[in-house]
């Protein structure tokens, strides 16, 4: 099979929106039969993903590719960056408003969740440019059990 | 434990679901903090809270989330059902509290996320 491969917007700052990219993603990989931990695991991270742009970076892109072997999601922002790298990865750290607290979300738990739940991730960040996260999912290591 | 009895259980008014009622349920999860579903394992279970927000229901779809309950008598706006109904998750509304809502299912058997009593 050919890699499948589909971008999605997210809005800056559209809280009511956001998310819709991952819940289509995983509608997506359900059509396509994929195993459902995986299909758990792609859309946890993307919806933590796109729930971080709304919050916390700019106008932004979500995309997923798909093949036989992996899945691919890559999401990226042109907001103000993430200043230390290291630190947010700390389950805990949050720059989260009060406001954003109150709507269930900024415990910090986000890019740690995103890193356990994907085989590999990458974060690149550049101050007052933006953020990009790239992660990969193995549908073998699903299936070998 | 079946849809149907945690209707019972909880009083609890049904928005969507009227075709899962015999849908099974052995694990249970309370939260207002959208974190505590989306980094734990989810899959399957009944997730009660609070907060009434679209988000309530994108992070029940992304998780596996088996049914959504909404505690202190929350009726949930038009497109959240409708949210609810297009993601095939059963939502209820149920006059308990958080506290009092937890401890019915636990009586009844329910578990937390990760099988403890
Ligand atoms: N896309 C982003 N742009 C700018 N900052 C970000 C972005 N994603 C994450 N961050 C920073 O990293 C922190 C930790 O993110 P996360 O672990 O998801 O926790 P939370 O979203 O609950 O704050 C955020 O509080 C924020 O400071
Ligand atoms: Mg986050």
């Amino acid at each position: 099979m050919a890699a499948l491969r589909k971008t999605f917007r997210i809005n800056k700052k559209d809280f009511i929106h956001a998310g819709e990219a991952s819940i289509s993603v995983k509608n997506l990989l359900k059509s396509l039969h994929v195993d459902t931990k995986l299909i758990r695991c792609v859309s946890v991270c993307g919806y933590e993903g796109e729930m971080n742009v709304v919050m916390h970076g700019g106008e932004g892109i979500l995309s997923v590719e798909i093949d036989r072997e992996k899945v691919i999601l890559e999401i990226s922002d042109d907001g103000p960056g993430i200043e230390n790298i290291d630190l947010a990865m700390q389950e805990g750290f949050s720059t989260a408003t009060e406001e954003q607290r109150e709507m269930g979300f900024g415990a910090g738990m986000g890019l740690p969740n995103m890193k356990r739940n994907s085989d590999h991730m990458t974060v690149e960040s550049e101050k007052e440019k933006g953020t990009q996260i790239r992660m990969s999912f193995s549908m073998a290591d699903e299936k070998g059990e | 434990m079946k849809l149907s009895e945690i209707i019972d259980v909880l009083d609890a008014s049904i928005w969507v679901g009227e075709d899962q009622l015999d849908k099974e349920f052995s694990i249970a999860g309370a939260a207002d903090l959208m974190s505590d579903i989306l980094a734990k394992l989810a899959e399957g279970c009944i997730f009660m809270t609070g907060l009434v927000t679209v988000q309530s229901i994108r992070t029940a779809a992304v998780s596996g989330v088996g049914a959504v309950v909404f505690v202190r008598d929350k009726k949930p706006p038009p497109e959240i059902i409708e949210m609810a109904r297009e993601e095939e998750i059963p939502l209820l509304s149920t006059p308990c509290s958080m506290f009092v809502s937890c401890g019915r299912l636990h009586a009844s058997g329910l578990t937390g996320l990760d099988g403890s009593r």
